[in-house]
């Protein structure tokens, strides 16, 4: 059999070793799902207590896909999340989608891989599943698979926001894949792989790429830049934070839904910028709309980046140093009952507008353990009086319940959900 | 063996019937029980019996009805056994069918729509049972009997379109586009074998920077609906029935081995996803789901000549290939317009992604239709 891993690993290292490697890899962290990736080819350990894609330091690209549902079997619905994760668990390690390979397979047949991550590593490739409120119940109430009883309080739909343009076409959604990978190839061999298997029992509604990424969950990893030019979730929730991970990321059975139990609420927004407004906006006034200094990405009046802001310093003029309606002052804990998000977005440009312009932007990502409490508050007073709304717009929005991780080869995703 | 003579005599019989429809053919051996004799109407198809002997059937199918009609034979699965399309009022004609024991259903489809007038049709009789080649021998035997009744009806209608473009009859050119179309595209990936015939036919106005010129059908589309002139159309319309002629003779002619069935099946369906739910194929006429219907037929035709095999090697696939068909054939269903479609133009994105997701749906099975008949 051919492998994408065994193409790749150095001479005399076969499948069983890196196999084994792996699964030495998941026991020992199991539960914080650290860095399994020293280097960006590394495989992530696939099966644990949450999903992988969450903590995981951040992967360079995303490709996040959201498919609808189209059959009104139950069965065959069960069928494909347990295919997709049998699928998931190979590709992850570096391997072929099917178990005959994009080679392996009959001559006559078409391959059950698509066969362009073929010679890739696994190039720390994690996908992470999530369900939306359509899945549980049509917009008409009706429950759609049996499953009505379980939608969670916590994926209440959102609220309209201030300023939201969303195009219902690219917005929520039954299920959604967020690939994330170290290799653009393998994040979209992952996703297209799946949509393929998924033909006649799911189909895409609407797929993003990203290609860098703007967060860093890890403090290992240096804080990225979105593209207005400045660094991006600084105070982001990081995989080191365990208390308040286990407070703020994880959902818990007492929360009401005990198959969420270890899983986590997702947000998606894709947020698109007019980058070409902004770049004529002066530095001062940048600097002055986020709060932070675009160098160094200190707090306005410190000095580096991880300063703690001083929100009630005022400057020579009487007024405060960082402005009323700074977007470090809207989204920060303190004015926001202490919320925090595990963001892990990614910027975008999908070409051009036929305006003269780049259509570009944020390809938003937030984990938390419910959007009623951290989300939508700081949303709702972003959106009311953000000066940074001037330069963007709100054009697709998701909620998603990210069950807990797969444990092993005789569990699948939503297993506990469809039980 | 006996098989392959009959197969062979069966492709003679095709070209005859190409030719000339009514030519009558000398009675077979196996025919002593004597022709069943089908009376259609436009509500009622009277079949004479129910039950005849193994061997070659003729049914005499006449038409008292005031619509144009149809008649089918069908095995399991509506496998489509033997066929007569296009029976005008009054007429007769006959229908040979070599037939193995077994449970088939008959059909009149009076206005040539729908699933028709059912009837139980029983044959009886000691047939051997067929080896696994047989059976494969017999699925390249039923498509071609497919293709033959296709192109008996593709070259009259072409004909009959080709002459309203040159009697400078816009209306009714127009009218009668979707319906020739219909029979081309049902067998198109045979057509496709013969190389540039296929462009030439069927070619669009892209073919120009291949450097062909833009003839055949899309042509005269072009002509009558975007162009409104069809006074300079007659060579171009004379041009498409000689090529459309070349195509008939070629089609009968050529056999086809199962896996090119197979492959022919899927084909079909990737035409309808990469031209017709895009609109390019019918881009002056938007008549394109007259030819997403013939290509789902096409590719069902296919499938089911191959029925047989696949029920003994893979049934879970003959399940999930009816299943898929059948969502197809409820989707496409809801755009009927009187006998025919509703125009691609009139459909909203949201149908349009309905009809895409159930020919993906379809398309995947049908993609693995190949390796099974290869085993």
């Amino acid at each position: 059999m051919i492998s994408r891993r065994v193409a790749l690993t150095a001479a005399g290292v076969g499948i069983a070793g890196v196999a084994g490697a792996a699964a030495v890899a998941t026991a020992m962290m199991d539960n914080e799902r650290s860095p399994a990736s020293a280097s960006p080819g590394d495989a992530v350990a696939f099966y644990g207590e949450h999903q992988a894609g969450i903590v995981t330091p951040a992967q360079d690209r995303l490709h996040f896909a959201a498919f609808d549902v189209i059959t009104k079997d139950r069965a065959k619905l069960v069928e494909m999340l347990r295919e997709w994760t049998a699928a998931a668990a190979r590709m992850t390690q570096g391997r072929d989608a099917g178990l005959l390979g994009a080679v392996g397979g009959q001559a006559e047949a078409p391959p059950d891989d698509t066969g362009e991550a073929l010679g890739l590593p696994a190039s720390g490739l994690t996908l992470t599943v999530g369900f939306g409120r359509s899945l549980f119940r049509d917009a008409a109430g009706t429950d759609r698979f049996g499953i009505g009883e379980s939608l969670p309080a916590a994926l209440e739909a959102l609220p309209h926001f201030p300023g939201d343009a969303l195009r219902p076409e690219i917005s929520d959604g039954d299920l959604c894949v967020q690939a994330c990978a170290n290799d653009p190839q393998v994040a979209v061999h992952a996703i297209r792989n799946l949509a393929r298997i998924g033909f006649g029992t799911v189909s895409i509604r609407y797929s993003q790429l990203g290609f860098g990424r703007t967060s860093s969950t890890s403090r290992e990893q240096a804080t990225a830049r979105n593209l207005m030019g400045f660094k991006d979730g600084t105070r982001n929730m990081k995989l080191e934070d365990t208390g308040l991970l286990r407070e703020q990321l994880w959902a818990r059975a007492e929360d009401g839904a005990a198959w969420m139990a270890g899983g986590s609420y997702l947000v998606s927004r894709r947020i698109r910028m007019t980058v070409e407004t902004w770049d004529r906006t002066s530095l001062t006034e940048q600097e002055a709309i986020f709060g932070r200094d675009k160098g160094e990405g200190a707090p306005l009046g410190r000095a580096k980046e991880f300063d703690e802001p001083d929100f009630e310093a005022k400057g020579a003029d009487g007024e405060p140093v960082i402005a009323k309606q700074a977007h470090i002052r809207l989204a920060h804990p303190d004015f926001n009952s202490g919320a925090h998000l595990l963001r892990r977005g990614y910027n975008f440009v999908d070409g051009t507008d036929g305006l003269g312009r780049l259509d570009a932007g944020l390809f938003f990502i937030a984990y938390q353990r419910d959007p009623r409490k951290q989300f939508v508050p700081v949303q709702r007073s972003l959106a009311r009086a953000d000066i940074l709304n001037e330069y963007i717009r709100h054009v697709s929005s998701g909620l998603w319940a990210c069950p807990p991780g797969v444990t092993d080869e005789s569990d699948h995703w939503g297993r506990a959900l469809f039980a | 063996m006996r098989k392959l003579t009959v197969l062979a005599a069966a492709a003679a019989l095709g070209l005859g019937l190409a030719g000339c429809t009514t030519d009558p053919q000398p009675a077979a051996p196996g025919d002593a029980t004597g022709p069943v004799t089908v009376k259609s109407t436009d509500t009622a198809c009277e079949v004479a019996r129910a039950e005849t002997a193994a061997g070659t059937v003729t049914f005499t199918v006449s038409n008292s009805g005031a619509k144009v009609t149809e008649f089918y034979l069908y095995a399991a699965g509506d496998r489509v056994m033997g066929e007569v399309e296009n029976i005008a009022p009054g007429l007769t004609r006959e229908l040979k069918v070599e037939l193995t024991a077994g449970t088939y259903e008959t059909a009149c489809k009076p206005g040539m729509i729908g699933k028709g007038i059912r009837g139980a049709f029983k044959v009886t009789g000691s047939a051997a049972p067929l080896t696994a080649d047989a059976k494969l021998a017999e699925a390249t035997a039923s498509y071609q009997r497919y293709i033959r009744s296709q192109t008996a009806a593709l070259l009259p209608k072409t004909e009959e379109f080709v002459a309203a473009v040159k009697a400078g009859d816009a209306e009714k050119a127009k009218a009668l586009f979707p319906i020739a179309r219909t029979y081309w595209e049902r067998i198109e990936p045979v057509a496709e074998i013969f190389g540039d015939l296929d462009p030439k036919i069927d070619g669009r106005a892209e073919v120009i920077e291949e450097g062909m010129p833009f003839t055949g059908f899309h042509r005269l589309e072009q002509d009558l609906w975007e162009k409104k002139d069809i006074s300079k159309s007659g060579p171009i319309a004379d041009q498409l029935l000689v090529d459309v002629k070349e195509i008939v003779a070629k089609a009968n002619a050529e056999k086809l081995s199962p896996l090119q069935l197979a492959n022919g099946a899927k084909e079909l369906l990737d035409e309808v996803a990469s031209g017709k739910i895009t609109g390019e194929e019918d881009r002056y006429s938007h008549t394109d789901l007259w030819d997403f219907a013939a290509n789902v037929e096409g590719s069902k035709a296919s499938v089911q000549a191959l029925r047989p095999t696949l029920e003994e090697r893979a049934p879970e696939l003959v399940t999930a290939l009816d299943t898929a068909f059948a969502n197809v054939e409820t989707a496409l269903g809801k755009h009927r317009a009187g006998d025919g479609w509703k125009l691609h133009n009139q459909l909203t994105q949201a149908e349009l992604k309905e009809l895409s997701d159930v020919i993906n749906a379809l398309a995947e099975p049908i993609s693995k239709v190949a390796a099974v008949v290869a085993k």
